[in-house]
């Protein structure tokens, strides 16, 4: 029997949920606020934090491969300063899926904010309570189906990353090479039998995923009120 | 005592509407604020939390500014210590009856017996370990009220605190408004478009309209011989104090929103209302000079 090279699912895994861990903590507070602020520009920020939706994934990889690049003035410095090198790099992976998938994991919680009756902010607000304690104590606990929505769609979108990975990370082997990658080499290759067995574990994967969201859903949605 | 001089354009479906009370209200007052829906009695409890912000004015409460417009002060609703009753009782789904009172308490265990003694006084006790969707209207309403009385406020805002309730949780629940004032000392201020629930509760009314306080006073002041537009029965709940024999009648005392009203009535209906811990007067609305008023 062939044995095929784990590796890429591992890294797909890996990149998938480090990402969806850093983005809960960028995700909520920028929800919050998209949720709940009054300022005029939030329709600017709004727009932007979707941009990934929409954009070619090429689009948003080429800038981010100019940003990052050594031979530029943000690449530079991160090199010079931190030593830190994002571009053909599994940390640049993490930084551009970071930004990726942030809508998908903003989106969720931030209509979940949106679904609670107004006066729960509110009330917590007349009862004494900082912004903080309103967010952590009275709203956080009563969206947890969508902080669960968002983690998973950031996990399987990141888990379906193509354009943006070839174009800053490349293939390299152990370090960016991730499943979607070697799936296109192994085709690339006429590895048919290889293409196939890294396709259906992520097509099995995704499957498992989504039924797990909709089951827990499922058992933690409950009346508010 | 609260002093409130404001101004703010509200926009409704009808238009926009200056809304610019003037009001005082005594500390220990029990205030009703009466008008029509859309007349800004809502806007003026919301103002007074600082859950929204008027464009001119002032608010003081027993001399502390909380709100002037020309000195820049605006407290938060955070500072202010207001105790709000929504209408829609805004209690949190995923804490119980008790964890939404302790929500409520500076510190939840040096008044554990200060909340016991909440629970047990709007009999909510057995219900402390359910969670808001597991209670009735009433449930709720009381649980919102012991949650706003928790704070130890300064002021208590009920807005239109029995309007979802069926009429007979209704009565007992005015009672327990009415306990809870006169127990914990606190300023009250209720948003009613009830007449019966203000001649009930309130010791002093304001009718609001167009924006402006037309009028204040004792609710018999406000509504007696006054072109009010209300039609229908009047049903005003209070304590039968006293029962006079005058002949083949009876003259009976009653106590309701800190006024005796006095009404004749007849050996059989005297023999109902002994039997009565409260005692509900039904008048039609046109003939409510034909109640006395004592106080």
């Amino acid at each position: 029997m062939t044995t095929y090279d784990l590796e890429p699912l591992f890294l797909t895994f890996k990149l998938s949920f480090i990402t969806s861990v850093i983005l809960i903590f960028l995700g909520l507070p920028m929800a919050y606020w998209l949720a709940f602020s009054k300022k005029k520009y939030k329709i600017a920020i709004e727009a932007l934090v979707s941009m990934p939706i929409v954009l070619p994934p090429s689009v948003l990889g080429f800038y981010l491969l100019a940003a990052f690049s050594p031979a530029g003035a943000f690449g530079g410095f991160l090199d010079d300063v931190f030593n830190l090198k994002l571009v053909f790099t599994f940390e640049g992976l993490i930084v551009a899926s970071v930004i990726y998938s942030f809508p998908f994991m903003v989106q969720p919680i931030q209509a979940g904010f949106q679904n609670l009756p107004i006066s729960l902010r509110e009330a917590s607000f007349t009862l004494g309570k900082s912004a903080m304690t309103t967010l952590f104590k009275a709203l956080v606990p009563n969206i947890k189906p969508s902080l669960l929505a968002g983690f998973i769609l950031s996990f399987a979108h990141t888990i379906g990353e193509f354009g943006v990975v070839l174009m800053i990370g490349g293939s390299m082997k152990g370090e960016t090479k991730v499943a979607s990658i070697a799936i296109y080499e192994e085709v690339e290759a006429l590895n048919y039998g290889a293409a196939n067995f890294y396709s259906a574990i992520l097509f099995f994967a995704a499957f498992v995923i989504l039924i797990l969201v909709y089951a827990a859903n499922k058992k933690w949605v409950k009346p508010l009120n | 005592m609260i002093d409130i001089n404001i101004r703010k354009t509200m926009h409704t479906a009808d238009g926009e509407i200056d809304l610019k009370p003037e009001l005082q209200v005594q500390e220990n007052a029990l205030l009703a604020l009466f008008g029509k829906s859309g007349a800004g009695k809502t806007t003026i409890l919301r103002i007074l939390a600082g859950l929204e912000t008027p464009e001119a004015g002032y608010i003081k409460i027993n001399g502390q500014i909380w709100f002037d417009s020309e000195k820049k002060i605006n407290l938060t609703p955070r500072f202010r210590k207001v105790g709000f009753v929504f209408q829609d009782f805004a209690l949190f789904p995923n804490m119980t009856v008790r964890e939404n009172i302790e929500y409520a308490a500076a510190d939840k265990k040096t008044e554990a017996e200060y909340i016991d003694g909440m629970l047990d006084f709007m009999g909510l006790k057995k219900l402390a370990d359910r969670r808001p969707h597991q209670l009735s209207g009433g449930q709720k309403q009381r649980t919102a009220l012991a949650r706003a009385v928790a704070l130890k406020p300064k002021i208590l805002l009920l807005d239109e605190p029995m309007s979802l309730l069926d009429d007979e949780i209704k009565e007992s629940l005015q009672n327990e408004i009415l306990e809870i004032h006169r127990k914990y000392n606190i300023t009250t201020i209720l948003v009613s478009h009830d007449v019966s629930e203000v001649f009930s509760m309130a010791e002093t009314v304001c009718i609001l309209e167009d924006g402006i306080i037309k009028r204040q006073g004792t609710p018999f002041e406000v509504f007696s011989g006054k072109e009010e537009n209300i039609n229908g029965k009047l049903k005003i709940t209070g304590k039968l104090l006293n029962l006079n024999k005058k002949g083949n009648a009876y003259k009976a005392e009653i106590l309701a929103g800190g006024q005796i009203f006095t009404k004749t009535i007849s050996a059989k209906e005297a023999k109902e209302y002994r039997a009565k811990k409260n005692v509900v007067l039904l008048i039609d609305i046109k003939d409510i000079n034909t109640i006395k008023q004592l106080s």
